[in-house]
């Protein structure tokens, strides 16, 4: 690991000044950037501390029927707050469905959303990798791909964004809150992370020095408790990335969708909402017509980008098992295997 | 630049000057304390032998650095049993061969402690797989190790219903 200077601010404003420095990067639990610092693959100058920052570790409702997740609160306290977990009870699966015991119990709310991709020529420092090392070519283009994205890729980078927890927030339409040097300013998640065009070493549209400090999840977002799940396909039952994921969340009012979220994740750079496929679920009975309507649109531009075309057929079909199983009501309990289509389940046969 | 951190390790204070952040937690407890009960497998956050419990928390404590942890409450392996009396979680992976060579098994006991704090499995063999999912172990001694968690669990369960009645 590249030698680094340590820096423990005592305030936001403090940390932002101290992060806007060429060579600088916030270090929170660290638990995917020390690991990248070990490879070789993220070379720091100076880490900014902002772990014992106060007042970012909260979780509260605000007067208008807002949450608002504080950066440095933990993915594990957040799934296992009992409120939030009935109230967004597919954020709650997702978060659950990702990495290990311990690792959630470190790993934060600010840290999740802006984890590095787990494409291996990215981790790889003998390989090309135009987000590692603008410029220099992309190996997984020709290389063992069967992971990489399907939509919204381009020949300079076909890597994915390998967060759960970002999934069903983008459905939910949550907003990023971020002190930066200009002050506090929002961001929609669903505009917080960048396709990568010809820049895939830009993951986000953060400036230097910009520090995610909340997530808010608007009023709106607790209407779809009742009808909401997470599903992710994994090579192991637990404790590995998505192949292929979906967070399905519908309002169903006397038997009827009166509004449909649907979002994707492990199929691009960042987490997919496939707001076509939600226009076609309005209004109509939640069937399995619909349903596999509302894939169809959802992979209307989905393009194999090496030998994964698998992945487009495998996210149709998760995408109406998530309606499907969502439809039949978010289950009393977060399933003994978070996500998992192989947990047993009600009423839900595979698409 | 030197930073001066204190920690407290299996119950007593510890101080440290470190000349260079980049020191995890796990190499300090292993080359500063020469705690070698917590393992160095993967060193990467994928193996879990490293597992031990901040601030009553299971991590992996090869991502975490000692210069951010000043002031935690750290507990090993080194420090579950008292005296000669083994944890009933040590005791159990005797009982029912939750190893084999031993190497990830310090890191399966913290992570077993730790789980049982956090009580979200119980007595359910499948949320145990699942909750213990952070822990590799090489020589396949899952049905051991999952036999053995259950029987810590219903010990402990039992131990603090006598203590309640």
């Amino acid at each position: 690991m590249k030698p680094f200077d340590y820096v423990r601010p005592a305030s936001v404003a403090a940390a932002v000044a101290a992060a806007a420095q060429p060579g600088a990067v916030f270090l929170a639990a660290g638990t995917n950037l020390l690991d990248l610092m070990k490879g070789g693959v993220s070379r720091p100058d100076r880490l900014v501390d902002v772990t014992h920052l106060d007042g970012l570790d909260q979780i509260e409702t605000l007067g208008d029927g807002s949450l608002r997740i504080g950066a440095l609160v933990s993915n594990a306290d957040l799934a296992h707050d009992a409120e939030f977990a009935r109230s967004y009870p597919a954020v709650a699966e997702a978060l659950l469905s990702g990495a290990s015991a311990q690792l959630r119990n470190a790993a934060t709310v600010g840290g999740n959303l802006l984890q590095r991709t787990r494409c291996a020529y990215f981790y790889d420092t003998a390989s090309r990798c135009n987000k590692r090392e603008p410029g220099s070519g992309c190996d997984a283009r020709d290389g063992e791909n069967r992971g990489h994205a399907v939509l919204g890729w381009t020949e300079s980078c076909i890597a994915t964004h390998p967060s759960d927890f970002c999934v069903p927030l983008v459905a939910l339409d949550a907003m990023v809150e971020i002190e930066g040097r200009g002050g506090r300013r929002e961001v929609a998640l669903d505009q917080l992370h960048r396709l990568p065009g010809d820049t895939p070493e830009r993951d986000s549209v953060l400036e230097p020095g910009d520090l995610i400090v909340a997530v808010r999840l608007p009023p709106a977002a607790r209407g779809f408790a009742a009808h909401a799940r997470y599903l992710k396909v994994r090579e192991r039952t637990s404790y590995a990335f998505a192949v292929v994921s979906a967070a399905a969340a519908l309002r169903i009012e006397s038997g009827m969708i009166v509004e449909a979220r649907l979002a994707l994740g492990g199929v691009a750079a960042k987490p997919w909402r496939a707001r076509a496929a939600e226009d076609v679920l309005k209004n109509v009975s939640p069937t399995a017509d619909a349903f596999q309507e509302a894939a169809w649109r959802a992979l209307t531009d989905a393009k194999p980008s090496g030998d994964n075309a698998f992945k487009i057929e495998l996210a149709r079909r998760i995408v109406v098992r998530a309606l499907t199983l969502a439809a039949a009501g978010t289950p009393a309990r977060i399933p003994a295997l978070p996500a998992s289509p192989f947990a047993a389940t009600s009423g839900a046969d595979h698409a | 630049m030197n930073h001066s951190i204190s920690l407290t390790v299996n119950g007593a204070r510890r101080d440290f000057v470190l000349d260079d952040p980049r020191v995890t937690l796990l190499d300090l407890l292993r080359e500063r304390l020469h705690l070698t009960g917590t393992k160095k497998g993967c060193d990467r956050g994928q193996c879990g032998a490293c597992t031990i419990l901040v601030d009553g928390k299971r991590i992996n404590s090869c991502l975490a650095l000692a210069i951010s942890h000043d002031g935690a409450d750290i507990l090993t392996i080194e420090g579950v049993a008292r005296g000669d009396q083994l944890h009933p979680v040590q005791a159990a992976f005797i009982a029912h061969d939750g190893f084999q060579c031993g190497f990830c098994t310090p890191g399966q006991i913290m992570s077993a402690i730790g789980m049982m704090q956090e009580a979200q499995a119980g007595n359910d063999p499948e949320r145990i797989r699942e909750c213990m999912s952070g822990n590799l172990c090489r020589c396949g001694a899952y049905a051991g190790i999952v036999d053995a968690v259950l029987d810590a669990q219903g010990q402990m369960d039992e131990s603090s219903q006598r203590r309640s009645a």
